[in-house]
C-alpha cells in the first residue's frame, strides 16, 4: 500500500470576521461572522462543491482560499507544486506572488470580470505577462493556444469582449483563470449567469478541461442540479458554518442534516409529474451579524428539540467522509433525492 | 412589436398568439432576448418609447359592467383613463426584482395604500385596514408594524411578499409575474411559489408566468408556451412540453439542463453555437442555424407557422406541418 497522497488544499477552522464599527470613535460593536469555523479539504484531481443560499459565506470562504481576503484566523494548507505543504493563510503580498500561479479564480459574472477597454489578446495575456512571459511573439502563440483550448478561435485575439455573448465572455475568463496552468481552479458560480442552452457548453468544457489538463476544482453553486452533475463531492453551508460534506452520490441519495434534505426538496424539478417542495422551511436565513443560539438552524429546523436551542453541535463523521454538525443526526430520516 | 432604432427595427415579438383562461397559470419559457419579457410589456402596454405594438390585438374579457365586456388594449391610448384603470386593477405585475420595486423613501404600507385609493374610492383608513388584511394573506407576520417600515427593512422574500401583496390589492382577473422568483434564493423561491398557487386558487385569477427555469414552470404551470427569438415555438399542456415535446428547440432545451436525477459527469447534449442577436436574426425559422434537423431548402427561407397538430397541442415547425407565415 503507498501511502495516499497528502489533499492538495486542507482549509482549517477558517474564520473571517468583518468588525461592525458604530460611532464617533468606530468602535467595534460587534462582527459579521461570514464564515465561522469552517474546516475542509480537496483531494487533487477532485471536484468539491461548495453549496449554500446567498450569504451563507460561501463565497467569502473561497475568497479566503485564493487569498483575495485575509481570514481572522484559522490555517490555510496548499500543497504547492514541489511537493511540501505551507499554510498561506497569513502570507504577506510578496510570499503569496509565487503561489498565486496556482490558484486562480472564475468568476460569476462575465460581464463584469471583463475589462472593456482591453483586447482578448491584452486579457487572456496579462497573467503571463506579469509573470514574467514577456516576448510578444511568445505570449501570442500561448494566448492562441488558451483561446483554442476554450473553444475559441484564434483570430478573435484583437477584438473587445463587448464582441462576444455571455457564453464566449465567460470561455475568455475561463482562458484566462487556465493561463499560468493553475493546479486548483476556484469556480464562483460559474455558470449561473448564462443561459440554458449556454451552461450546459459551459459545464462540458469544463468536466473536459478537468480530465485534459488534471484540474482540481472548487465549485461554489447555489444550484444543486448543476453541482450534481459535476461535483465529486459536496460541502453545504449554513450562516457561514458547514453543515454537512459528503460524496455527492450520498448526500443527494442520503442527507444527513434536515437543512441539506430542505434545501433539495426546495428545488423545483423540471418534470410535472414530480411535485417537489415537501419539506417547506419556514421564515428567512439569520443575520450572520446576529445568528440564533445555539444550532444556527434550530429557530427553522422541524426536528429541533431543547438541546439544539443552547448548544451548538460539533461536525461528527457519521459515516466515512461524511460529516454533518447536527445532535439528532442518528436519529432522524431524511429524504433525499432518489437518483 | 417593434423597437425602430437608430441601427434598424428589431421585430421584438413576431406574430405571437396566446389565450389564458381564468383559473390558469400560463407559464411562458424562453432564453434571453426571446421576448418574453417584452410581450408581457405589450400586454400592460408599458413600452417604452420607440418600441411600439404594430400589429395585433390585445383581447381582454373585462368582468365589470356588462358581462361579457371584451376590450382591445392594443387600440387603446396607453396613458388614457380607460388604460391606466385596467393597469393595476384588472391586470397586475408583479416584476423580476424586490429590490428595486419599491420606492426607498415611501413606507411599504404607502405605497400599497396608494395603489388601492388609486383605483377603490375608499377612505384612508378602510385602504389601511385592506393593505393590512392584504399582507396578512401573503403570509408576513406582524403586518401592522411592517406596514410602517421601508422597503429595504424586510429581507428579500418579505418584499417579494409584499409585491405580491400590492399586485393583489385591486383583485386583478390576470397576474403577470415576471421572473417574479430569480433574484431569491431556493428555500424562499419555494415558499413564493407555494403561496401564488394558493392564491391563484383562492381568488381563480389567471397568472402568466414568466421564467427562463424549466423546473419552476414544471411545478407551477398548466399551460406552456415555448418561445425562441419573439417567435413561439410550441404551445401545450405542461405534461406535453415536458414529456412530449415536438419542436427541436424544446427537445434540445430540455436535454440540456443537468437534472438530479441524470448520471453524473456525462457530456451535456448542448444546442451548438449562441442566440442570435435580434439585428441578425437569421432568415427563415429563427432556430434553423442551431436545429439538428433542418431541412435545406426550407427551414432556412420559410418562417413556419404555429399551427395546432393535435387537440391541445401547437408547433412551429416544418417537421411537423407545410403552413408558413406569408
Amino acid at each position: 500500500m503507498t501511502q495516499p497522497k497528502p489533499p492538495l488544499l486542507e482549509v482549517k477552522n477558517l474564520r473571517k470576521y468583518f468588525p461592525i464599527r458604530k460611532g464617533f470613535l468606530r468602535r467595534v460593536v460587534g462582527n459579521v461572522r461570514a464564515v465561522d469555523d469552517v474546516s475542509l479539504f480537496i483531494n487533487e484531481g477532485e471536484t468539491l462543491g461548495l453549496v449554500g443560499e446567498s450569504g451563507c459565506g460561501k463565497t467569502t470562504a473561497s475568497r479566503c482560499i485564493i487569498r483575495a481576503l485575509i481570514p481572522s484566523s484559522g490555517e490555510i494548507n496548499l500543497r504547492t507544486d514541489q511537493g511540501d505543504t505551507v499554510n498561506i493563510a497569513q502570507f504577506s503580498r510578496a510570499q503569496l506572488r509565487p503561489l498565486r500561479r496556482q490558484m486562480q479564480m472564475i468568476f460569476q459574472d462575465p460581464y463584469s470580470s471583463l475589462n472593456p477597454r482591453m483586447t482578448l489578446f491584452d486579457i487572456v495575456g496579462e497573467p503571463l505577462l506579469v509573470n514574467g512571459l514577456t516576448d510578444r511573439k511568445q505570449r501570442t502563440e500561448r494566448v492562441a493556444d488558451l483561446l483554442k483550448l476554450v473553444g475559441l478561435r484564434p483570430e478573435f485575439m484583437q477584438r473587445f469582449p463587448h464582441a462576444f455573448s455571455g457564453g464566449q465572455r465567460q470561455r475568455i475568463g475561463i482562458a484566462r483563470a487556465l493561463a499560468l496552468h493553475p493546479r486548483l481552479v476556484v469556480a464562483d458560480e460559474p455558470v449561473s449567469a448564462l443561459d440554458v442552452s449556454v451552461q450546459a457548453q459551459t459545464l462540458n468544457l469544463l468536466l473536459d478541461l478537468q480530465q485534459r489538463l488534471h484540474l482540481t476544482y472548487l465549485f461554489v453553486s447555489h444550484s444543486l442540479s448543476v453541482v450534481k452533475h459535476i461535483c465529486d463531492r459536496v460541502t453545504v453551508m449554513y450562516v457561514g458554518k458547514i453543515v454537512e460534506t459528503a460524496s455527492t452520490e450520498e448526500i443527494f441519495r442520503a442527507p444527513k442534516h434536515p437543512y441539506t434534505a430542505a434545501l433539495m426538496s426546495a428545488v423545483p424539478v423540471a418534470d410535472p409529474r414530480l411535485k417537489t417542495g415537501n419539506i417547506e422551511l419556514q421564515g428567512d436565513v439569520p443575520s450572520p451579524a446576529n445568528p440564533p443560539s445555539g444550532c444556527y438552524f434550530h429557530p427553522r429546523c422541524t426536528f429541533a428539540i431543547e438541546k439544539c436551542k443552547t448548544d451548538a453541535p460539533v461536525q461528527r463523521e457519521l459515516s466515512p467522509n461524511h460529516f454533518v454538525s447536527c445532535h439528532r443526526a442518528e436519529e432522524i430520516k431524511l429524504e433525499g433525492i432518489a437518483a | 412589436m417593434e423597437f425602430p432604432l437608430d441601427e434598424g427595427t428589431v421585430k421584438a415579438v413576431d406574430g405571437v398568439s396566446l389565450d389564458v383562461y381564468a383559473g390558469q397559470v400560463f407559464g411562458i419559457v424562453g432564453e434571453s432576448g426571446c421576448g418574453k419579457s417584452v410581450t408581457m410589456k405589450a400586454i400592460l402596454r408599458i413600452i417604452e418609447p420607440p418600441g411600439r405594438i404594430s400589429q395585433g390585438k390585445i383581447l381582454l374579457q373585462r368582468l365589470n359592467g356588462k358581462d361579457g365586456d371584451t376590450v382591445d388594449l392594443a387600440q387603446m391610448d396607453k396613458n388614457g383613463k380607460e388604460m391606466r384603470d385596467i393597469r393595476g386593477g384588472q391586470i397586475a405585475l408583479i416584476p423580476q426584482e424586490p429590490m428595486s420595486s419599491f420606492s426607498p423613501v415611501h413606507t411599504i404600507g404607502d405605497q400599497i395604500m396608494e395603489a388601492i385609493r388609486l383605483h377603490q374610492s375608499v377612505s384612508n383608513k378602510e385602504a389601511r385596514r385592506i393593505a393590512e388584511q392584504l399582507l396578512r394573506d401573503v403570509g408576513i407576520p406582524a403586518p401592522e408594524q411592517r406596514l410602517d417600515e421601508y422597503s429595504w427593512q424586510l429581507s428579500g422574500g418579505l418584499r417579494q411578499r409584499a409585491i405580491i401583496a400590492m399586485a393583489l390589492s385591486c383583485n386583478p382577473l390576470l397576474l403577470i409575474a415576471d421572473e417574479p422568483t430569480t433574484a431569491v434564493d431556493v428555500t424562499t423561491q419555494a415558499q413564493v411559489l407555494r403561496l401564488l398557487r394558493n392564491l391563484q386558487q383562492q381568488r381563480n385569477a389567471a397568472i402568466i408566468f414568466i421564467t427562463h427555469d424549466l423546473g419552476v414552470i414544471a411545478q407551477m404551470a398548466d399551460y406552456v408556451t415555448v418561445m425562441y427569438l419573439g417567435l413561439v415555438v410550441e404551445q401545450a399542456p405542461v405534461d406535453d412540453i415536458f414529456h412530449n415535446s415536438k419542436h427541436p428547440y424544446t427537445q434540445a432545451l430540455l436535454e440540456s439542463i443537468p437534472t438530479v436525477n441524470m448520471t453524473p459527469r456525462m457530456n451535456l447534449p448542448t444546442i451548438s453555437g449562441t442566440i442570435p442577436h435580434p439585428f441578425n436574426k437569421p432568415k427563415g425559422c429563427p432556430f434553423h442555424p442551431r436545429c439538428s434537423k433542418a431541412i435545406v431548402g426550407k427551414c432556412n427561407l420559410h418562417i413556419p407557422k404555429l399551427k395546432p397538430i393535435s387537440e391541445k397541442q401547437a408547433v412551429s415547425c416544418f417537421l411537423y406541418h407545410d403552413e408558413e407565415i406569408a
